[in-house]
């Protein structure tokens, strides 16, 4: 209908000519946050404790969401103490609720803000934010005659949600969980039942009695480990000891990992500093701001002040640590977070990436 | 500092350099404990004033749809003045201070917001943020020392111009947004030469400027007025009103932080090589504040505590009056003007000194203080 269409253009124009400077949405962002189609947000309907360190929030996604594919991963953006901090969380949700919910599990980490916080503080009703699905640890379209899934800890809650869509469609699926005790198992009971019912062969492992994981104990464990195409999710060196046992076998590319916290970041004494847009890089000592090393570099930057009051300087820093020249609080960014720093009193703390 | 505004008694004479670094360090002692609790205190305070004026301006200006009637155009006008005084003091002016951008809100973030107001964000924080916060009261360098249309200062030259000052005062105050907007466009420097004036930035901020006017009356002068239908004139006016009655008072409020008697100016050559202590020192010295209640600051978007957003430009407004406690223990330890009073006699003080200034100083100028001890003797000989 182009003419009701046209109308509803014409009105939705004057609605933003009468709420300038700011947009309709904004307002209407007082009464109905889930109806804004340009910021993502979520409201928590449900909050399942899992396991004593593991919970799973039940989450509505407003307007603007994508249907997720089982296996991939959200980022979560939660206000702890004021601040908008953003995390990413495997679906561990089958795919295609009816009403759009999605669940993730969220597991304490330790030292980890977030996940403590969520845990402590999420209720029905909170509204958070939320990014569009990402990720490509996900099934085939055609789906493999026999599939292993290798997970630890939390590394379970992809595979969890790749099992709860497609278990049916996998004729021959392994699962090997490490946890440390029997409890500290995550969907424990789940995947405890689709053993029993003969979906799934679940090899349990309890790092408390039996260690660690190696993948050299794999090949006792699962007989035809390279027959199968494999999924594996948990701690990095788990992951890289896998990788490294698979490309030796020549069998590489039947392996797909998923990393948790890629990388955890350290303040050090300066840094590498590479503008990703112009591709400079500068070494920029401690004690030398950002902007300062990045000029003398030849890299041009926005600047005012230069003495942290104005924040005309700032960049958006997308992976890497700075630490604030006046009173040395650190600020980290990992992909995706694009944190604005001030680069007139920031200097490195470690690798840094800023967009510029 | 080694030169000070030629004064009779100069404020900082009994300070060594020494003390001055030591006030600097105990300031930046008060920034860190208030970057140690700023948090979801501040968060809510923000989203809550954002609240509050969001549903006061839409709840007016759907009272002004029926502004023939008298009651409802003095309800909504006033409400419509509360809600652009907040959006303009409380909320834009804090939030492009990146007082709020600690949340990591992209919503309410210095980079993203933009306010009811003639010029454009952008160019405001240029010409605020960047160089009258950095250059606070630096005579020939601070263009708020006047607007480039007063002489607030006998240092400033006078000339028959300033005769007729007060009156512009007063129509800059009923314009203020305008004249804002003039300002940052810097005008009278922009428009003096023909290479000024056809600088391709220059032309881009005036069209900037031009497309934020005509938003604005759009939607107070045509939009609004139009769906009231019948009450097209009378909205018209309410509008008209909201809007004088929002410049006059934030006029005022500006006036009063840095035009009031006993605040201090600086020359040129005494910010060379400035130390933090220093700008720390012409901060606290060239500022003034206006005491009063909660609803006063909310009011005055907390430029009430102008002394203390002048020292922490970016910490949140809503911190600012815990901070006036231990800033003005500060003052009172180095023995050090704390310029203070209520609204109607700091507004008063200002207004004096434009009437004063309009004429010539009445006696020579004094000659300017040397009692500090020049911090580099050697290298940067005080001048005058």
């Amino acid at each position: 209908m182009p003419v009701t269409q046209r109308l509803r253009n014409g009105a939705w124009r004057v609605v933003e000519l009468i709420t300038t400077p700011v947009v309709p949405t904004d307002y209407l962002d007082v009464i109905a946050p889930l109806r804004n189609p340009n910021v993502l947000r979520a409201r928590i309907e449900a909050v399942r404790p899992e396991t004593a360190n593991s919970v799973t929030l039940e989450l509505r996604p407003g307007r603007g969401w994508r249907p997720h594919q089982p296996g991939q991963y959200v980022r979560l953006g939660v206000d702890v103490d004021g601040v908008r901090l953003w995390r990413a969380y495997s679906v561990s949700s089958a795919a295609g609720h009816p009403s759009g919910r999605i669940s993730v599990t969220v597991n304490v980490v330790r030292d980890g803000v977030v996940s403590a916080y969520l845990h402590k503080n999420a209720r029905r009703g909170m509204i958070v934010h939320l990014d569009l699905p990402a990720g490509d640890f996900v099934l085939p379209r055609q789906r493999p005659a026999k599939s292993l899934f290798v997970t630890a800890g939390s590394g379970i809650t992809p595979v969890m949600g790749i099992l709860r869509s497609a278990v049916d469609e996998l004729s021959d699926a392994v699962v090997v969980h490490c946890a440390r005790t029997p409890e500290d198992v995550v969907f424990g009971a789940d995947l405890r039942e689709l053993a029993a019912l003969g979906k799934i062969t679940l090899i349990e492992r309890h790092t408390g009695v039996d260690g660690r994981l190696k993948p050299a104990d794999l090949d006792e464990l699962v007989p035809d480990l390279f027959e199968r195409e494999t999924w594996a999710c948990g701690p990095g060196e788990l992951l890289d000891a896998m990788t490294d046992h698979w490309s030796e076998a020549g069998a590489g590319e039947r392996l797909h990992i998923e990393r948790f916290r890629p990388t955890v970041l350290i303040a050090g004494e300066g840094g590498t500093v590479t503008f990703e847009r112009s591709g400079a890089t500068v070494e920029a000592p401690a004690g030398v701001s950002i902007l300062d090393a990045g000029e003398a570099a030849g890299q041009l930057m926005p600047s005012g002040c230069r003495m942290g009051i104005c924040h005309s300087c700032v960049l958006p820093l997308r992976e890497g640590i700075v630490r604030d020249m006046r009173d040395g609080t650190v600020t980290t960014a990992v992909e995706g977070d694009n944190i604005l720093v001030q680069t007139c009193i920031s200097a490195a703390a470690g690798p840094c990436h800023l967009d510029a | 500092m080694t030169t000070l505004q030629r004064q009779e008694n100069n404020p900082i004479a009994h300070l060594s350099a020494e003390d001055i670094e030591a006030i600097g360090r105990e300031l930046d002692a008060i920034r860190d404990e208030v970057l140690a609790v700023r948090g979801e205190r501040d968060a809510a305070y923000i989203r809550k004033v954002i609240k509050v004026q969001r549903s006061l301006e839409i709840g007016s200006r759907a009272v002004l749809l029926f502004s023939l009637f008298p009651p409802a155009w003095l309800i909504g006008t006033a409400g419509l003045s509360v809600a652009k005084i907040l959006e303009n003091m409380e909320i834009g002016h804090n939030i492009l201070h990146a007082q709020y951008d600690f949340m990591r809100d992209p919503k309410i973030h210095s980079t993203t917001w933009e306010w009811d107001h003639a010029t454009p964000a952008d160019q405001w924080k240029h010409s605020h943020n960047e160089v009258h916060h950095k250059y606070t009261n630096v005579v020939g360098k601070d263009n708020d020392l006047g607007y480039g249309i007063m002489r607030v200062d006998e240092n400033q030259r006078w000339h028959p111009f300033f005769l007729a000052q007060p009156l512009w005062n007063f129509i800059n105050a009923c314009f203020f947004e305008y004249g804002i907007a003039a300002y940052d466009l810097e005008l009278g420097r922009n428009l003096g030469s023909k290479k000024r004036r056809n600088n391709p930035e220059f032309r881009a901020n005036v069209r900037a400027v031009g497309r934020k006017i005509r938003r604005q009356m759009l939607k107070d002068y045509i939009l609004h007025p139009a769906l009231s239908g019948p009450s097209f004139l009378h909205t018209i006016a309410a509008n008209f009103t909201a809007n004088l009655i929002r410049n006059l008072w934030s006029h005022s409020v500006i006036m009063c932080g840095h035009f009031p008697n006993g605040v201090s100016t600086f020359e040129r050559t005494s910010i060379k090589g400035e130390t933090r202590g220093e700008w720390y020192l012409r901060q606290m010295l060239g500022s003034a504040n206006i005491s009063g209640g909660r609803l006063l600051h909310i009011m005055t978007g907390n430029l009430s505590h102008q002394i203390e957003h002048h020292l922490f430009p970016d910490l949140p407004s809503s911190r600012y009056a815990e901070v006036a406690v231990k800033v003005r223990a500060l003052f009172e330890k180095y023995d050090l003007p704390y310029v203070t009073g209520p609204m109607p006699k700091q507004v008063a003080s200002a207004w004096w000194k434009v009437i004063r200034l309009s004429f010539p100083n009445r006696k020579p100028m004094l000659a300017a203080d040397h009692s500090i001890p020049p911090r580099r003797p050697a290298a940067e000989p005080a001048t005058v």
